[in-house]
């Protein structure tokens, strides 16, 4: 038995209702071993590692735990079994102590009664063990997010957990923060747990990672030993591209950049937006016809800056002016009336309406147009949608399908219209093309591109790399709440992007 | 630096707070307390009669039956829930004991808390297993449960006759001579009610439902049985409260009990725990039903104002806790 | 995720929906159906004009403000503080009925919509939850009502103009059950045609999305709540014309939980996000015919009480969201 890894996976199929999310993939796991999972969004990483941890189940293949074959119902049967995951969003207790989250529903009892003593002595000497400095008695919400995240992990631990899965675990840390997860990691492998890492920053990967399996459309590509593998070769194994071809031809679909008139009057000018220690001066201007790519770690700042051109945060100086005239919204109202469009990061929580039809969620901030003396003309709103559903090539099976039951790719575009129609003259885009299929990427790319082309000013924020190298005709960085670089021309490349916001938090410790 | 020192910094000791959230959080928490500590300086100094072990153990006697079932209201709002039948169990459970006093002064105290917690149990089953609001579980156990007594008593009242004295101590007994009987029951249910929120898996869980049920569920926690146990608790206690009324009248009356829901979930507001749920405990929801029991006693030594200004006063106390609550929270 | 349905359909199909959008009215509907062909087979006497119009005329208030309700919780929130404004309207006109009926109506109403627009102010400039701040103005609001009426003693009038409003009839047909057909045509029309109502249910919808497409969402929920206090004035007026004489500690009380369990029942989700004026109606009607019923029976009223409850419970689990 000494030869059988510590998991093994073979052939794990999962479909999801007639669409094949993943086919035939494998993957095994050695006992201390840190093993990367990588894949371009939609690769199937996140449906492997739920089937993993018991939160889906596989509609084929086997999986094996020490050589036993393991078949998990739910995540608890999982945990029991030793197969922990920690996820980015952290699912723990805001207002309880660090040590009830870590004991939850095992707490030390004596004779009936939590034994509080011991539970936080032991929840001390396990942070401790992991070389993390916390306090068992401070409540979760009093600590920031990377030690929240450490909380996690420390749970996951004393729940002995054999394989700890950790999803994106870095996205919201800073680089001392990342200096802790490492030494957690190699505390716990030196005691023989397998590490599942995902991540996209390739730094990272070679930083802590022993080897690493490559997935792309659910389907297994590789996996190999990080040692001597190059990095290009990696991003080729990901995208499935010979090294030539990827040097060549981009991997979006925006068209070569058209030279913008430099001289030309901005069409939007932000000026010193401070709020607090979120934004502190940050000032920019955008041309018309001009997309702006905006770059920056999560917290940096980036979405801070669309929400208050937009009026949706209030700031405690700034300017913003578009078209030469001061319009400082002071709420999304008025920045709409003024003519801009903010089309949010967080689809599900600030985008859509769930239980309204598509045509009710298109036609939302177009309402006052469509309204004379406080009745909506149905005509008109029927034309718009039709039009849009027309020109954005929405997918639905009506109008009035519930906009909950479309693709995200569908949802965003239905969203996109809903800007689109109140005829806007500049564009917000947070994260527009976060987790949405391949397709709709590409359609929703090619939009904003003609979208520029017909003369509107984008601000563009993303955390896609080529997303911005491509589609951007300038690019600025954000960190800590203030422009770190601005990128032109030849300038822009995903390296010099990464550079620049890779210089977090120097400042902080002088 | 080091990097363990620089661990400590960001985490434990965490931001650095400043002295207005810091008196922000206390208030948030105790700011009931130190109004009710206030309001009792204030009547002492203006009435003789106030601080006289008589008068605040009539206080404590008049608020025992809110008292009780704000404490059962506590464990619900603390899961994030609400129980709106408490009125009815309350008339349910005098005139169940009403009824059942001839057998005896246990079977008539048992029965009845058993008969509320067997419906409390209904709450929580519907709740957890249907996935219905509790808002709307509970309005519909508190209009059939009205319906249930009101049928059984034939929309009267059931008396109950002096010759059960062992029973009518229950809400008219005293011990030692001063300490009445309903004021023990308060003060050892809350008594038992602390630990149980402290000491015990089940209090924590309770806890840990309102903090994040989802999360709660993925860290394993058993939510249908601690939401069940909520509302079992909340309904003995109703029953227990109703006990104590009948007592007190010499009777079990079906149309007793009706808006007490409300007081009880104001006490336990104006104590500080939120109704979001997560956040609070039972010492301040007793603060909270001390706070509201002893301006009702106030009016009562004043005597000059109305009565009808009353439910003024205890409205905009509510609603004046609640925005300095919520601007406190935001504060921090 | 999947893409089942990929193939793009005419949008002018959009007139099509799924019978399970409507089943919760339906399920209303046709649990009224029933309950009024069982009457009309077994009760004696129910099938009259008297009869039915009586039962409007008692359901009148309630279903005013379980109108009012609707707005309120389409928009996520709920009102408690009904009973209390309609007694404080009720009081408000009584006391000032000597200064003519006309002005003593129209400051019972202002009085009212204030109260509603104070419960408004308070949740959306605050955020605080629409339970606590109406129950604390529920709990004032009875207090105050009683301090106006001296104490909360009935207060009798003799004012044939107000009185019209509970007593007169218009062809044959009580006034006020004219007026309450006008303000259902009324709500129906706001939630099917006007931007308010699309703003309603959008803050109930999603509040951070609605308030990003740049819906005003303070003044939404601001007045939905006055048009709560002021359905509930209207009511409390009726009622208190109908009765001749202002009964501040009685008019309205608990009349919040019978509006909700109309509302709920009639299709309209606590959640919010979605309206049913007609279905409030059915809710309402539901619940009065019931009473009715056990009542031409001489059946117990405290039985159709446990009745109601099952209702309630049953039509809001057929309702309840399906998870994904």
């Amino acid at each position: 038995m000494t030869n059988e890894p510590l998991l093994r996976m073979h052939n794990i199929r999962k479909v999801f209702s007639g669409v094949v999310a993943l086919d035939n993939v494998s993957l095994t796991l050695e006992r201390g071993e840190v093993h990367s999972l990588v894949g371009e969004n939609g690769a199937g990483k996140s449906t492997l590692i739920k089937i993993m941890t018991g939160a889906y189940m596989r509609d084929g293949g086997d999986m094996f735990l020490e050589g036993k074959p393991a078949n998990f119902r739910t995540p608890e049967d999982a945990q029991r079994a030793g197969v922990v995951a920690v996820y980015q969003e952290v699912n723990l207790l805001m207002f309880r102590t660090v040590a009830e989250n870590i004991f939850l529903n095992r707490e030390p009892c004596r004779f009936g009664f939590i034994d509080w003593a011991r539970m936080n002595r032991e929840t001390g000497e396990l942070l401790k063990r992991l070389g993390l400095n916390i306090n068992p008695k401070a409540t979760l919400g009093s600590l920031n997010i990377a030690m929240r995240q450490m909380v996690a992990i420390a749970r996951g631990v004393s729940l002995g957990a054999k394989v700890l899965v950790l999803d994106e675990p870095t996205s919201s840390l800073t680089e001392k923060e990342v200096g802790i997860l490492y030494e957690v990691i190699r505390r716990l492998k030196a005691e023989g747990t397998a590490i599942v890492y995902i991540s996209h920053r390739f730094d990272e990967l070679y930083a802590v990672c022993d080897r690493v399996t490559v997935l792309r459309d659910g389907k297994f590509v590789a996996t190999r030993s990080l040692k001597g593998l190059e990095r290009i070769d990696l991003i080729c194994l990901m995208l499935g591209k010979q090294r030539e071809e990827l040097e060549k031809k981009g991997a979006t679909a925006f068209d070569e950049h058209q030279p913008v008139n430099n001289n030309a009057p901005p069409l939007l000018a932000v000026e010193n937006l401070t709020r607090g220690r979120r934004l502190q001066n940050v000032s920019l201007d955008v041309r018309r016809g001009e997309i702006l790519g905006m770059a920056g770690l999560l917290g940096s700042g980036r979405t801070e800056v669309a929400r208050a051109i937009f009026g949706a945060d209030r700031t405690e100086t700034g300017r913003v002016v578009l078209n030469g005239q001061e319009i400082n919204a002071r709420n999304p109202n008025e920045a709409i009336r003024a003519g801009i469009a903010f089309l949010s990061e967080d689809r599900k929580a600030e985008g859509i309406i769930p239980d309204w039809s598509v045509r009710e969620n298109l036609t939302l901030a177009a309402l006052p147009a469509l309204t004379r003396a406080g009745v909506v003309s149905r005509k008109k709103q029927n034309e718009i949608v039709e039009r849009f559903m027309r020109r954005l090539g929405i997918k639905a099976t009506s109008a009035e399908q519930k906009i909950r039951e479309l693709s995200g790719g569908n949802q965003q575009k239905v969203l996109l219209a809903r800007w689109l129609c109140c005829n806007p003259k500049f564009l917000l885009l947070d994260e527009p093309t976060r987790g949405i299929d391949i397709g709709a990427k590409g359609e929703i790319q090619a939009l904003v591109n003609e979208l520029a082309k017909e003369g509107l000013g984008v601000l563009m924020i993303s955390s896609e790399l080529e997303e911005l190298v491509e589609g951007s005709d300038r690019v600025v960085v954000m960190r800590d709440g203030q422009l770190s670089a601005e990128l032109r021309g030849a300038q822009i490349s995903q390296d010099s992007i990464i550079n620049a916001m890779a210089e977090v938090n120097q400042r902080l410790d002088s | 630096m080091s990097q363990a020192e620089a661990t400590t910094r960001d985490t434990t000791e965490a931001r650095p707070r400043t002295m207005a959230a810091k008196i922000g959080s206390v208030m948030q928490s105790q700011g009931a307390l130190v109004m009710l500590v206030v309001v009792c300086l204030m009547a002492t100094l203006r009435y003789e009669a106030f601080l006289t072990s008589e008068n605040l153990l009539n206080v404590l006697r008049q608020n025992s039956m809110v008292g009780l079932i704000a404490l059962g209201m506590t464990f619900v709002i603390l899961t994030g829930g609400i129980d709106l039948s408490v009125g009815s169990l309350l008339a349910l459970a005098g005139v169940v004991a009403a009824y059942l006093v001839p057998y005896g002064v246990f079977v008539a105290v048992l029965g009845a808390v058993a008969a509320t917690t067997l419906l409390g149990l209904v709450n929580g089953v519907i709740i957890a297993k249907a996935k219905i609001p509790p808002f709307i579980v509970t309005l519909g156990m508190m209009i059939a449960a009205r319906g249930l007594v009101l049928a059984i008593t034939d929309e009267k009242s059931v008396r109950i006759e002096r010759t059960f004295a062992d029973f009518i101590y229950w809400g008219r007994g005293l011990i030692g001579d001063f300490l009445p009987v309903p004021v023990l029951i308060l003060l050892l249910a809350f008594a038992v009610g602390w630990v149980v929120l402290n000491y015990t898996r089940f209090g924590r869980h309770v806890y840990a439902l309102g903090d994040n049920d989802e999360a709660a569920r993925l860290l394993g926690l058993n939510i249908s049985r601690t939401t069940i146990g909520v509302y079992a608790i909340s309904g003995a206690l109703a029953g227990l409260a109703g006990v104590i009324l009948a007592a007190r009248l010499g009777a079990g009356n079906s149309v007793e009990g009706a808006g007490v829901e409300l007081g009880a979930i104001a006490a336990v507001v104006v104590g500080g725990t939120l109704l979001t749920g997560g956040q609070g405990n039972v010492l301040s929801t007793l603060v909270g039903v001390l706070l509201l029991g002893v301006i009702f006693n106030l009016f009562n030594l004043e005597g000059q104002i109305s009565p009808w200004w009353q439910p003024v006063l205890r409205g905009v106390i509510l609603l004046v806790v609640v925005v300095i609550q919520n601007r406190l929270t935001k504060l921090k | 995720m999947a893409e089942v349905t990929t193939s793009r359909i005419d949008p002018r199909a959009r007139q099509k929906r799924k019978f399970s959008d409507y089943a919760p009215t339906y399920g209303a509907a046709i649990a009224l159906t029933i309950l009024l062909i069982l009457n009309l087979a077994f009760t004696p006497g129910f099938a009259s004009f008297n009869n039915f119009s009586n039962i409007l005329v008692q359901v009148t208030p309630t279903m005013l403000v379980a109108i009012g309700m609707t707005f309120v919780i389409a928009t996520g929130g709920i009102d408690l503080s009904v009973g209390s404004v309609m007694a404080i309207a009720s009081a408000v006109t009584a006391v000032s009925l000597d200064y003519g009926a006309i002005p003593a109506v129209l400051l019972g109403l202002i009085v009212a919509t204030a109260v509603g627009a104070l419960n408004g102010a308070l949740i959306s400039s605050f955020r605080i939850q629409p339970i606590i701040i109406t129950l604390a103005v529920l709990i004032a609001g009875r207090g105050i009502a009683q301090v106006i009426s001296n104490g909360g003693q009935l207060i009798p009038f003799s004012n044939p103009t107000f009185e019209y409003l509970g007593k007169g009839l218009i062809a044959g047909i009580p006034v006020q059950i004219l007026l309450l057909a006008a303000i259902v045509g009324l709500a129906i029309f706001v939630f099917r045609s006007t931007i308010f109502g699309r703003y309603i249910a959008a803050v109930g919808g999603n509040e951070t999305a609605a308030h990003l497409a740049g819906v005003p969402t303070v003044s939404t929920k601001l007045s939905v709540y006055a048009v709560s206090g002021l359905l509930a004035g209207i009511a409390g007026l009726i009622y208190t014309a109908r009765l001749g004489a202002s009964d501040a500690s009685k008019v309205g009380d608990t009349i919040e939980l019978d509006a909700i369990a109309a509302t709920v029942v009639g299709g309209t989700p606590l959640v919010g996000g979605r309206a049913s004026i007609i279905g409030t109606v059915i809710g309402a009607l539901i619940m009065i015919v019931i009473t009715t019923s056990f009542n031409m029976n001489d059946m117990k009223y405290s039985w159709s009480l446990v009745i109601k409850a099952a209702i309630i419970l049953l039509a809001v689990y057929l309702q309840r969201p399906k998870t994904n």
